[in-house]
């Protein structure tokens, strides 16, 4: 059988951790993109993929997703090969590798979450699409939904991927960048979606590339460049030595933002000196 | 060749040889345009141009195994199998040069293409100078031979028309998610590897099946124009896979009819200029994408703006003072005579200066925000935001909650 793969039961998996990676290695030439990398994730909070640019990021999504093939590890899900676990995950790619030309409208593309469900050969039914829009009413643009995706903007384009990832219904979200050049209301609603998919009892694994920022969305940090340098709670992996050590010399005295220190108030902050710059 | 012959073809009524080629024709334009809007999608136009290439050295070779057996080489089981395995054996040496080397699929494909294409006529000239080459006729293949089609490749054509829409209908879901986002289908669990062989199974069907009727080199045309003519009309995939289909069947239908009716006009031209035109037409007057509905849009945009900075202008207390292309379109509109503002005039300017200090307004204080279809600055404020909104930005700073508008 090809396909559709039943989805394991809560119980099955209740006790196991969402993701636990070990020795994973992927390398495309001479030199690993990912090398021996282990990794396993907290029951609950937000988790963040942090490093420098090239340093397997989302290799290590993708690894894990098994959409590149790995030289040697493995990849459990919930107690279980992700072959086996494919209805518990969810994905959110980066933004840039769709062609936004297509021809689809926003529903559309929200409703290809729901295919592994409808299965084979079957069109998409009236219940399946109402899922899609009530998804994307999530994510703040039910009003976009017959919109064709290419007249959106970046940062609805990525809110459209985060609505079709909820249309999944998964227990695991791989998310690639979600917060890659959008808006800030765009930042806003992603997080708060992070944050309910969170509070649901759902794991969130995200690639994220703002060190500003990872303190204030994320609970846990995952530090990687080529191999894991250290994972834990944000409060005490992510420090000045860490972050040398995930980024060399590369990083500004000004980049380094250590848990609890500079933090800004919440996601809403970007709004609020513009909203007074108006008087 | 008179209007009444060019009916009669058109309408089947020209005897039974000819209704079979046209209808035989038609239905090889509908599964090609129907098979073709997947492959544009999947962005594989140029795979199709080197799959239908790489048949030629197979029919040489078929014919050259089956004649040195002893058997029938003309036989067309026989030559379509050979054009079958070479064709896929193109194919399957692209995507072996694109996953194993760093060289981009583009050079790939130029190279597969030409070589295999540079063997089947190497081998051609070869058959050529045999005692039993001279009545092989594999030459027609390279131009195809619409004239011939027989009544038995009329339905075969029409079961492949079929057996294309009930593929595009059935995994329409499937090519669509794989068209769009591979990656995704694979995470779901999807066998894209598969599904992207029964896309490439279906184009290598059409290809092989049509080899006869338009011939190896414009085959592809049939796959790629009506898909990219359809292109033009619509934002929805499905409406875009039929319109493909129809276009390909009209360029097929008309095609085989016109080259009936001119003695010695090589069908598969034709035919694939009839589809050619109809992406000229497509391309020009489609109201969605169409060159000519966008070009029409930009210039009525451009002048909105030009007339709504005139009058703002003047608004401000500026002497009226603007291109005589713009003063010739406020005239035009009533707004202006004899280089002041009409009373007409002066009310839109009154309505355009407060309409861009909204808009202005809008800008600074959501910045975020995007309002639908709305052309920024000159579509009436009023029309495109909710009414509260537009008072709160009428009686100043008092912010109002952060929302999104549609449009």
């Amino acid at each position: 059988m090809l396909f559709p793969h039943s989805a394991p039961s809560i119980a099955e998996t209740a006790a196991t951790p969402p993701l636990e990676v070990r020795g994973l290695t992927v390398a495309y030439n001479r030199k690993p993109v990912l090398w021996s990398a282990d990794y396993t994730a907290p029951a609950r909070g937000l988790i963040a993929i942090v490093g420098p640019n090239g340093a397997g990021k989302s290799t290590f999504i993708k690894a894990c997703l098994g959409l590149v093939p790995a030289v040697s590890g493995t990849v459990k899900v919930h107690g279980g090969p992700v072959a086996k676990r494919r209805a518990l995950i969810g994905y959110v790619p980066q933004r840039e590798t769709v062609d936004w030309d297509f021809p689809a409208s926003a529903l559309d593309v929200v409703a290809m979450g729901r295919y592994a469900m409808i299965g084979w050969c079957r069109p998409v039914g009236r219940a399946h699409k109402e899922a899609a829009r009530a998804c994307l009413d999530r994510v703040g643009m039910a009003d976009f939904a017959d919109r064709q995706i290419g007249q959106l903007s970046g940062g609805q384009q990525q809110r459209v991927f985060l609505a079709r990832a909820l249309a999944q219904e998964a227990r695991v979200y791989f998310m690639d960048e979600p917060f890659a050049g959008v808006d800030a209301a765009t930042e806003r609603a992603v997080i708060q979606v992070l944050r309910d998919l969170d509070h649901a009892g759902r794991t969130v694994i995200c690639v994220h590339h703002d060190l500003q920022t990872v303190a204030d969305y994320f609970d846990h940090v995952l530090l990687l460049n080529t191999r894991v340098v250290a994972a834990g709670p944000v409060a005490t992996t992510l420090n000045a030595e860490t972050l040398r050590q995930t980024y060399g010399g590369r990083l500004g005295p000004g980049d380094v933002p250590m848990a609890g220190r500079d933090r800004a108030p919440d996601p809403g902050r970007d709004l609020a000196p513009l909203e007074r710059g108006v008087a | 060749m008179n209007p009444a012959d060019v009916i009669a073809t058109l309408t089947l009524q020209a005897g039974f040889n000819s209704a079979v080629v046209v209808a035989g024709t038609a239905c090889l334009g509908v599964a090609a345009g129907a098979i073709g809007g997947f492959m544009l999608l999947r962005k594989r136009a140029l795979v199709s141009d080197a799959l239908s290439h790489a048949t030629l050295p197979g029919i040489a070779l078929a014919f050259l195994i089956a004649t040195g057996l002893g058997l029938e080489g003309r036989s067309l089981p026989v030559l379509l199998t050979g054009a079958l395995v070479s064709g896929l054996a193109g194919v399957l040496a692209i995507q072996a040069i694109t996953r194993h080397t760093r060289l981009p699929e583009d050079a790939a494909i130029g190279a597969v293409l030409s070589v295999f294409f540079g063997v089947g006529v190497v081998l051609l000239s070869h058959i050529q100078t045999l005692a039993t080459g001279n009545q092989a006729g594999l030459k027609t293949f390279i131009l195809g031979q619409t004239a011939a089609m027989n009544q038995g490749e009329a339905l075969a054509l029409g079961a492949l028309a079929l057996a294309a829409l009930a593929a595009a209908g059935l995994l329409f879901k499937e090519f669509r998610l794989l068209c769009f986002d591979p990656d995704f289908a694979a995470g779901q669990g999807w066998p894209t590897r598969r599904i992207d062989l029964a896309l490439m199974g279906l184009t290598t069907l059409v290809t092989v099946i049509g080899l006869q009727t338009v011939g190896l080199i414009l085959i592809v045309a049939l796959l790629i124009v009506p898909a990219a003519a359809a292109r033009f009309w619509t934002e929805r995939l499905w409406v875009m896979v039929l319109v493909a289909a129809a276009l390909g069947g009209a360029s097929g239908w008309i095609g085989a009819s016109l080259s009936a009716l001119v003695p010695r006009l090589p069908a598969g031209a034709v035919i694939v200029l009839v589809a050619g035109a109809l992406f000229l037409v497509s391309f020009l007057a489609a109201p969605a994408r169409g060159v000519v509905a966008t070009a029409l849009r930009q210039a009525r945009l451009r002048l909105a703006y030009a007339e709504q900075a005139a009058l703002a202008a003047h608004e401000a207390g500026h002497p009226l003072d603007a291109s005589p292309a713009i003063m010739a379109w406020l005239r035009l509109r009533g707004l202006a005579a004899d280089g002041v503002l009409t009373e007409r005039g002066r009310a839109a300017a009154s309505a355009a200066d407060r309409n861009r200090r909204l808009w202005e307004r809008f800008l600074i204080r959501y910045p975020t925000l995007i309002p639908g279809q709305a052309n920024w600055g000159i579509d009436p404020i009023d029309r495109v935001l909710p009414a509260d909104m537009v008072r709160d930005l009428e009686t100043g700073p008092a912010g109002m909650a952060h929302r999104e508008i549609a449009g």
